[in-house]
Order: C-alpha cells, then sequence, then structure tokens
C-alpha cells in the first residue's frame, strides 16, 4: 500500500536526521581514532626533530606578527577601559592587576587560540588537504613511510609547542600595550601598576592555569586542523570547505573549552 | 620448470559496496621481466586492479599474489615491506610540492637508508640523469612542465631500484613529445634495471609500442588478452571497438535512458 504524503515527509525526514546524526557520530569516532593514531605514530616527529621545527617555524614563527601585534592592542584597550572603570571606584592603580589577570587568565590564551586557529590552523589543513588532493599522501604511503608519522604528527606536536608560547608572547604583549595605555598616556602611577601586578599574580593559581588552558587549546585546534585536512574531500571543493570548518569548529571549540576550564580552576577552589 | 610469476591474481573480485561491484573474478598473470599492460576505458577497474597489487585495497575474493606473497594476509607493516619493493608513478606525478626535484628523488633514500650524504647525492643524481633532468635537480616541481614532472616521479619511483613499477595512466595530459619520452623510459628502464612493469591506461598506440602483453579490462572483467601483435588482428568486437576508437560497439555511445519520444513527450508537458 502506498503511504500517504504526509506520512512519506516524516519518514523521510526522520531518516534524514538519523543519517546525519550517525555519519556525525561516524566522523567523531574516526577522528577519536586519528588522534590516537597521531600519537601512537609520534616516534618520527620526536626522533628527527628538525621535521617538527621545521613545522613550528610555519605554525609559530610565523604567526607572531599577528600575535604580537593583537596582542599590543587587545593590552591597549584593557588600559583605557580598565582605567575608565576602575577610576569611578578610585581604585585606578589596579590597572595593572587587571590587565594582567584578564591577559593572563583568559584572553592571552583565547584570542591567541583564535588567532592560530585562523592563522596556522586554516593553513595546516589547507596543505595536508591539497597533499591528499594531489596524491602526494598516497605517493608517500606507496612509498612505504607512513603519512600520519611524516606529515601529520610533527605539524601536530609543532602547533601543541607553539600555542602556549604565543600565548605567553600575546599576554606579555598586552601588559606591555596596557603600561603605555595607562602608565605612559593616562599617567597612572608606574610604581602601583608594577608592584600591584606582582603582588597579585599568582604563578600557580594564575600563570599556571592560563598555560594549561593554552596548551589544551593548542591540542584541540591542531588536532582539528590535522584531521579536517586528512578527512577533506579530494577536490578544490572539498579542501576549502575543510578549511573553513577547521576555523569555526575550533573557534566553538575553544570557547566551549575555555568555560569548561575556567569553571574547573577558578571557581569553588577557595578551599585550598 | 617454470618461472614463478611476479604477479598472479586469481579469479579476483572487489567492490567498493556490495552494491556496486568493481571487479568480477578477474585472473591475470605477470611474468618477469615483461611489460603488462592492463587497458580499458575510464572507470572499467583497471585502477582498482592496480591498488589491489599494491595492497591499497583488499579483494573481497579470489587470491593475489606479488612478489610470492599473498597480499590479502599481510599486515600493514607486510605490505610496507612489499611496497619497499614496488615502485608506483602516479598519474599526475604527485611530486613533493613543498621539495626540491632533488629532494623529492632522495625521499626513499633517506626515509629507508642510512646512506650517508655524498652517496644520496650521487645515487640522486644517477636517477635524475637517466630521466635527462639532472640539471633541473634544485628546480621546486611548481617550476617544471608536466612532462618534466612526470619524469621527477619516474626518477622518486625507481629511487630504491624496485623489483615491481606500476604505471597508473602515465601517458595522461602530456605533450606528444613528452608522451613519446615517458614510453621509451618505461621500456628502457625496465630492461636495465631488470624489473617488471605493469601499465594501466587507455592510450592505445603508446600503450602497444611498448608492453609485450595486454588484458583487456571491460566493466570489471577480463575481456581479451593477447600481444599487442594478436589484438591488433583481433575480431573481437571490443577489442576493435577500443583499438579503433570507433564511438559505438559493444560500448554503447549512449548512457542508459528512457526511451527518446517519452522523454521528448515530458518536455512538451513541462512546456
Amino acid at each position: 500500500m502506498a503511504e500517504r504524503p504526509l506520512a512519506s515527509a516524516l519518514r523521510q525526514g526522520l531518516e534524514a536526521l538519523g543519517g546525519g546524526a550517525i555519519a556525525k557520530i561516524r566522523r567523531l569516532g574516526f577522528a577519536a581514532r586519528f588522534f590516537v593514531a597521531i600519537v601512537l605514530n609520534s616516534g618520527t616527529a620526536f626522533r628527527r626533530f628538525r621535521l617538527t621545527i621545521r613545522e613550528i617555524y610555519f605554525a609559530g614563527v610565523l604567526s607572531l606578527v599577528i600575535i604580537l601585534v593583537s596582542g599590543l592592542f587587545v593590552g591597549m584597550v584593557l588600559g583605557l577601559q580598565g582605567y575608565d572603570t576602575l577610576q569611578r571606584y578610585g581604585s585606578s592603580d589596579a590597572l595593572g592587576i587587571l590587565v594582567a589577570l584578564s591577559l593572563v587568565r583568559e584572553l592571552g590564551p583565547v584570542i591567541a587560540g583564535l588567532l592560530f586557529a585562523s592563522r596556522a590552523g586554516s593553513a595546516i589543513t589547507a596543505e595536508i588537504g591539497l597533499m591528499k588532493a594531489t596524491e602526494q599522501l598516497a605517493a608517500m604511503e606507496m612509498m612505504a613511510v607512513n603519512p600520519i608519522a611524516r606529515v601529520v604528527a610533527p605539524r601536530f606536536w609543532a602547533g601543541v609547542i607553539s600555542m602556549p608560547l604565543l600565548a605567553a608572547l600575546f599576554s606579555a604583549m598586552g601588559i606591555f600595550g596596557g603600561y603605555l595605555v595607562g602608565v605612559r598616556l593616562i599617567g597612572v602611577d608606574e610604581g602601583s601598576f608594577w608592584s600591584q601586578m606582582q603582588s597579585s599574580v599568582d604563578v600557580r593559581e594564575d600563570i599556571l592555569n592560563g598555560v594549561i588552558k593554552s596548551l589544551v587549546f593548542g591540542v584541540a585546534v591542531t588536532w582539528i586542523a590535522v584531521f579536517e585536512g586528512y578527512d577533506a574531500p579530494p577536490t578544490a571543493e572539498g579542501v576549502s570547505g575543510a578549511t573553513t570548518r577547521t576555523v569555526v569548529t575550533s573557534s566553538l571549540a575553544i570557547l566551549a573549552l575555555d568555560f569548561v576550564l575556567t569553571a574547573l580552576m577558578f571557581t569553588g577552589g577557595n578551599g585550598k | 620448470m617454470a618461472i614463478a610469476p611476479i604477479v598472479e591474481i586469481d579469479k579476483v573480485s572487489f567492490g567498493y559496496d556490495a552494491a556496486r561491484p568493481v571487479l568480477h573474478g578477474v585472473s591475470l598473470r605477470i611474468e618477469p621481466g615483461s611489460v603488462v599492460g592492463i587497458m580499458g576505458q575510464s572507470g572499467c577497474g583497471k585502477t582498482t586492479l592496480l591498488r589491489i597489487i599494491a595492497g591499497w585495497l583488499k579483494a573481497s575474493a579470489g587470491t593475489a599474489r606479488v612478489l610470492g606473497e599473498s597480499v590479502r594476509e599481510l599486515d600493514s607493516k607486510g605490505i610496507y615491506a612489499l611496497r619497499r619493493k614496488m615502485g608506483m608513478l602516479f598519474q599526475f606525478g604527485a611530486l613533493f610540492t613543498d621539495m626540491t626535484v632533488f629532494d623529492n628523488v632522495a625521499f626513499q633514500m633517506r626515509e629507508h637508508t642510512d646512506l650517508p650524504p655524498d652517496l644520496v647525492h650521487d645515487l640522486v643524481m644517477m636517477k635524475l640523469e637517466a630521466v635527462g633532468l639532472r640539471g633541473a635537480a634544485q628546480r621546486m616541481p611548481s617550476e617544471l612542465s608536466g612532462g618534466m614532472a612526470r619524469r621527477v616521479a619516474l626518477a622518486r619511483a625507481v629511487a630504491l631500484d624496485p623489483h615491481l613499477m606500476l604505471y597508473d595512466e602515465p601517458f595522461t595530459g602530456l605533450d606528444p613529445i613528452s608522451l613519446g619520452v615517458i614510453a621509451r623510459l618505461i621500456r628502457t628502464l625496465n630492461d636495465s634495471l631488470g624489473q617488471t612493469s605493469i601499465v594501466v591506461s587507455h592510450d592505445v598506440e603508446e600503450c602497444f609500442d611498448i608492453v609485450d602483453y595486454v588484458y583487456f579490462v571491460s566493466a570489471g572483467r577480463v575481456v581479451a588478452e593477447g600481444t599487442p601483435h594478436e589484438l591488433r588482428r583481433s575480431a573481437e568486437p571490443f577489442v576493435s571497438q577500443f583499438v579503433l576508437g570507433k564511438p559505438d560497439g559493444p560500448i554503447p555511445f549512449h548512457y542508459p535512458a528512457p526511451g527518446y519520444e517519452a522523454d521528448l513527450a515530458a518536455g512538451a508537458r513541462h512546456g
């Protein structure tokens, strides 16, 4: 018996929904297995460390300009906004603390992560995707060289190593920007700017937690980037779609992970 | 006693999924030292066959023995060990675009051997000399013409003197001169290095000039085989259609479609 149009449309809709969900979960499973494969095949990336150093140059060193310039401007804006708010309560001396804590705990890792995703993550995806589209990965397989060990793992570890360093430089540059605006331009007292910052920023509580955040973001962004590149359909359209997905997915991942990490690190921890 | 064949494919079937079988019970034997052509239209399954020989795909039925090993039973380590005795030339060369020509050819030597740098240098230069591109050693792949890139890829594929060479559509997109050069190189490298070669192609003339034996594949089956001389005189309709390039024959010009009149009438109704 023929189905009624409504029932048939409903069935098709449900089928599409179920099919879509299964495809997403399968891809997630593949991404997880891919992560395990990267870790298991990391020997080459460390034994022949110059392969990884080369990728640190491409992912890290070439991202320096955008990271440093952005850090400077973010710090300068923090200086202006922070001063404007603090002076209403007569506590503009605390500007140093505000700038430093905002950067080290949050803005440094998060903004550096977002910039890293769009600058280096997209480049990694496009490069691996194009290597796949032009059969370079297949050629490597045919020459009995594992592309995950030779191409993917060095890029992955380069991203993981670069990210915390970039976040630290971003924060340092931001603090300098805050100093330029707050102390040099507005005239907050230089002594209290630095001394309050020194006495209030804790190495473990603030700086180490910031470094952990940036390390987690580095793993997330680079994992997404290498996976999207490796999994990209081998066409021009496929590679461009994968590059876009890298930037979108890793930006969302950074923001979501930031919430989770902040909740774990900075709340309810006062009993220590 | 007969010499064991380098490649022996016995009743191999394969499909990417159950609904779309690509190969049906294909059998072929490739003798040491020969250059064998696997020919057929695009999409007939010949590249799939090459990938089964390379251990890339696993046959769903039948056995594939390559260089004495049953490919299906090998784990990934065994496949890699087997591939070190094979070389493959990809359709468009697949050179590593971030390395110079020299580094491309040296790639396998550096990955798989501990040869000192000056020996690697000399070996790379010998391989490049064999394809006539010693002068281009320091160029990047983007600076090469299509034919030159294919020759560099050939030098790279034979870098470790493989026993078996696989050529996936080596003539596609080349000008007549480059095409002749590649064809001659396939034959001379095969004979001078004592290799065995499999050439997957649909270019009849170039292929017939250099191969010793040809298998014709159509719709996933071997439909004809023989030496080029035999096949040129073959009365088999498929072979003559393919060799002479006739638009219609056993391989129809038209993609399957409903009746022409019914289609036109449907157009009139929509109009």
